[in-house]
Order: C-alpha cells, then structure tokens, then sequence
C-alpha cells in the first residue's frame, strides 16, 4: 500500500493522520487529498485528520468546503497546521486545533506508515463504537469495549480488555499462531488467519477468556487460566 | 438571552426524532421558555405537520439562506404558545442547498432573541445530519429499544465523540414495559450498557403519540399521557432541573438499576 503521492504525504500519529498537502496550488491539493481519501475509504474512514498545508493561506470558505468535504466522508478535520498566520486564524476561528501537543506528535505505525516490526502494538484506549474499524499490521490492544458493528484486523493478536461484541480478526495475513483476548468474548465473530469462529453467545457472568486455532486446525475459545 | 441549540438525531429513521422535537420544543414553550425550533430535513419536511402548522408555510429555511426572505419572515408562530415559532424546511429542495456554515449563520442570528433553538436532523449520518449538529450546543440521539436503532445510535454517538465538542446525551422512545419483561425487547439498561451515554429521558410507547402527531397536537400538551409526561420531564432536565425518571415499571427493579447506571438519579 503506497502511501503517499507527489502531493500528499501520510503518517500515522497517536490518535489521528497527519497529512501533508506540497502542492503548488490550494485547488490542486485539495482535490489530490480528496483522490486518495476517495482511492483508499476504509482506511481514512472514521480517521480524525491533522492536515499541514505549509506556507498557503486559506480563507473561512475554503476551509470550511474542506472539512464539509471530508466531514461527508467520515472524517473530521481536528487539526490545520500552518506557517501563514491567515491560515491560522481561519482554523481558530471554525475551533481546529493550530497546533499538536507533544503527546500526538509521536508517531504510531498505522498501516500508511513504513512496514512494522513484528513486535510492534497500537494500544487504543477508548471503546470503538459501530462503523469503526481498525486496520494494523501489528498487534493490536484495546482499553475498552469492542461494540457491535466495529471491525478490529490485525496481523498480531489482539487483546482487548473489555467486552468484545463485534468482530475480531487476529493472523489477517495467515499467521495462525495469533491470539484474541478479551474479558468477555462475545463476539458477533471472531476469525484467526483463514479460520472463523460462529457467534459466541454472550455469558451470564462473563469471564476473560482467549480464542486461537487448537490443535484439530478448530478456532476456539477458552476461559483463561490464571498461572 | 443567548439560546442553546439543541439538535435531535438518530442514525436510524422513524424512531422519533420529530416527535421527540415537537414535544420538547412544546413542552419548553409551555414552561415560558422562548423557542424557535428549525427542521433540517430537507426535503422531506415533516415537523410543520406534527406541529399542525403546514398551512402556514409561506417561506422556510432554504429561502432565508438564499436571500429571499428575512428569518422573520420565515418563522411561523404555534397555534398554542406566542413564544414557539417554527422555521420550516424546504420541501422541494434537496439537502446540498444547505451547508453547515450556513446552519451556523441562522442559528447565530436567532441564539440572542431566545431560549432554546430545537434542530430536528434527518436520519443517517450524511450532509443533512452535518448541517443539523453544525451549530449544535448539545445533542441528543433518540433511539427505540430494537439492536438495530441502537447500533446505529452507537454510530452517531461515536462520530459525534470524534468531533469532541458535542455531549451526547441519550433519548430511549418507545419502551415497552411488558415486553422487556417477557423478553421480547431490549431493556433500558440493555441498551445504556452498550452506549455508554448520560441518559435524558425514556419516552414509554404510547399510541397517543401518534393520534397527537396526525392531529397536529404534541401529546406534551396532556396531562394525562405518560409519553407527554417523559417529554415535559426531559424539557424540565433541558432547563438544568433534576427530574426523577418515570417509574415504568416498579416490579423488576430495572429502573433501580438504570437509575444506578445514570448515576443514581432519585
Ligand atoms: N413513544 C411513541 N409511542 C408511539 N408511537 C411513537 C412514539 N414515538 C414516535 N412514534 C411514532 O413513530 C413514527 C415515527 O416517528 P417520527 O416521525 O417522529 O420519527 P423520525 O425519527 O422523525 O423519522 P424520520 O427519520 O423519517 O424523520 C410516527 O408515526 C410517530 O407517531
Ligand atoms: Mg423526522
């Protein structure tokens, strides 16, 4: 997956993309940004978006054609960073963030970014409500719930620790050694490489339990034995 | 005066976002409040109706943004409260005649002459529903205790939790004690367990909701109805009142329940 064009760079920041648009032109730039949104939906989609557009001066109307664009493709403009002060002001008027704390500035690996380690993890802390879907090719850790209608892929494990009521799938690109962990399994579906679990139901008295391939080839799910 | 602006929305269609607002903007205006409420759903305009204000249309919302007419002149005074106006959608328009900017705009113009601005949203979460929560203060997701409403509430809740300046606070319509009880419908706590959100009110299923909708007279205007008596409450908790919530059935404890998951409530 190429990431970037001529025009529009990408990378993954903690908790949203940071974009950056080089063309000569606002109208070009805009409308290169929108061709690789448009080429790349499930990616971008849900996506809160920190744009850098360098030196060019945007005005309220401009600025806020382009967030009513992105906002019809599920994504919100969080953030303008710019050198031009008319830029600047722009954003603060409409209430975008002008600038990135520390903490955002670290960048997370996501899918846009280079390839990543086999160690690396993406730890959300927030429950991923329905439409949502997350895609990285490491191992993913969630700090909340998984609700219905919300999509976690990773090429890792993945571990959740709250309650998973949507679907999972952990070894995306066929590593069958991939876990799924969760204090409460139930899942509407879970999938391991190429191997796909039927709904779970959900307990009574949920207990953390973990989902791999057993040893007949089977997904399955077991209450977690501690020690 | 600096009104709030409330908008009501859903994901889902036809689960009582235009009831919901013409009950609220009804009930806020019988507690002296002065309210404008304005219908984003262009196209498909409805809340005239429910209001039973249709044959007062002269201008509407479109009409304003483009220069035909002043925002006076588009706001149509209720049958019942002098402080209730109305400004309707445009019926023969489609929603791209309409840009969250200019939402912002009416609102802006209307927020110093009143109290509260009800902005009742389109279902799904497109142009429609940008343009209604553009100028939103709070809003609130109205959903029906069915796993298909409430999965698309969560939708809205969660692109709503992405832009962080809304605080979604949670509508549940059309309960049904008796069939929570026999199981046949989600419970209250069922569905506040999945969304996670402060809880406003729960509106029980009345059939004189919709006797009250085709009559052009919001069942906010009974005292007897139980569905009227939940809209008054949530108007009550719009002011900033502490309101018990109806105890719609006092036998299984859910409402103890539900009053814990809101944050025990009496
Ligand atoms: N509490 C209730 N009890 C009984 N009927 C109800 C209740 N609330 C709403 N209804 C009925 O449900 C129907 C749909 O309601 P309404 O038009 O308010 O939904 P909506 O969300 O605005 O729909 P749309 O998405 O099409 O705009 C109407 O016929 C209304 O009378
Ligand atoms: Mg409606």
């Amino acid at each position: 997956m190429n990431a970037t064009s001529s025009t529009v760079q990408i990378k993954g920041l903690r908790d949203s993309l940071l974009v950056a648009l080089t063309g000569e032109t606002w109208d070009e730039n805009q409308s290169a940004l929108l061709t690789q949104i448009d080429g790349r939906a499930s990616f971008f989609q849900g996506a809160r978006l920190v744009l850098d557009i360098g030196t060019q001066a945007l005005g309220v109307d401009e600025m806020v054609q382009l967030r009513d664009l992105l906002s019809e493709r599920g994504i919100s403009l969080w953030a303008v960073l710019s050198e031009s002060p008319k830029t600047e002001k722009t954003a603060q008027l409409l209430g975008l963030a002008t600038r990135l704390s520390n903490k955002s500035r670290v960048e997370e690996k996501r899918p846009a970014a280079a390839p990543v380690g086999e160690d690396a993890a993406l730890f959300l802390s927030k429950t991923l409500r329905s439409g949502t879907r997350i895609e990285y090719p490491g191992h993913v850790v969630i700090f909340g719930d998984v609700n219905p209608g919300a999509e976690v892929v990773a090429e890792g494990n993945v571990i959740v620790w709250g309650r998973v009521r949507g679907v999972i799938h952990a070894g995306a690109k066929g590593n069958r050694q991939a876990v799924i962990c969760a204090l409460d399994l139930s899942a509407t579906q879970l999938r391991i490489a190429d191997e796909v679990s039927a709904t779970l139901k959900p307990q009574k008295n949920p207990r953390p339990e973990v989902a791999s391939i057993n040893k007949d080839g089977r997904l399955q799910a077991e209450l977690w034995q501690p020690g | 005066m600096t009104a709030k602006v409330v908008t009501i929305t859903s994901g889902k269609g036809g689960v009582g976002k235009t009831t919901a607002v013409a009950n609220l903007a009804t009930a806020l205006a019988a507690d002296g409040q002065k309210v404008v409420c304005i219908d984003g759903d262009i196209g498909l305009r409805n809340l005239d109706i429910v209001l039973g204000l249709e044959n007062r249309i002269v201008y509407d919302v479109v009409d304003v943004i483009e220069g035909r007419c002043r925002l006076r002149q588009a706001m149509i005074r209720d049958k019942h409260f002098e402080n209730l106006f109305l400004i309707p959608a445009a019926q023969t328009r489609d929603k791209n005649a309409v840009s969250p900017s200019d939402m912002v705009r009416v609102c802006d113009e209307l927020r110093p002459d009143h109290d509260f601005i009800l902005i009742d949203s389109p279902a799904g979460i497109e142009r429609g529903f940008r343009n209604s929560i553009a100028a939103a203060d709070k809003v609130l997701v109205v959903t029906n205790p069915e796993v298909s409403a409430v999965r698309d509430a969560d939708r809205v809740v969660g692109i709503l939790e992405a832009e962080e300046k809304y605080a979604p606070a949670l509508i549940l319509n059309r309960l049904n004690p008796a069939m929570v009880k026999s199981h046949d419908m989600l419970s209250a706590a069922d569905v506040l367990d999945l969304l996670a959100i402060q809880l406003i009110g729960v509106v029980p299923e009345d059939e004189s909701v919709i006797v009250g909708s085709n009559r052009g007279a919001p069942v906010a205007l009974e005292p007897k109805s139980r569905a009227g008596q939940a809209f008054r409450n949530i108007a009550k908790r719009l002011q900033g009142q502490e309101v018990p919530f109806l105890d719609l059935d006092k036998q299984d404890g859910l409402w103890g329940r539900l009053q814990r998951l809101t944050g025990g409530r009496k």
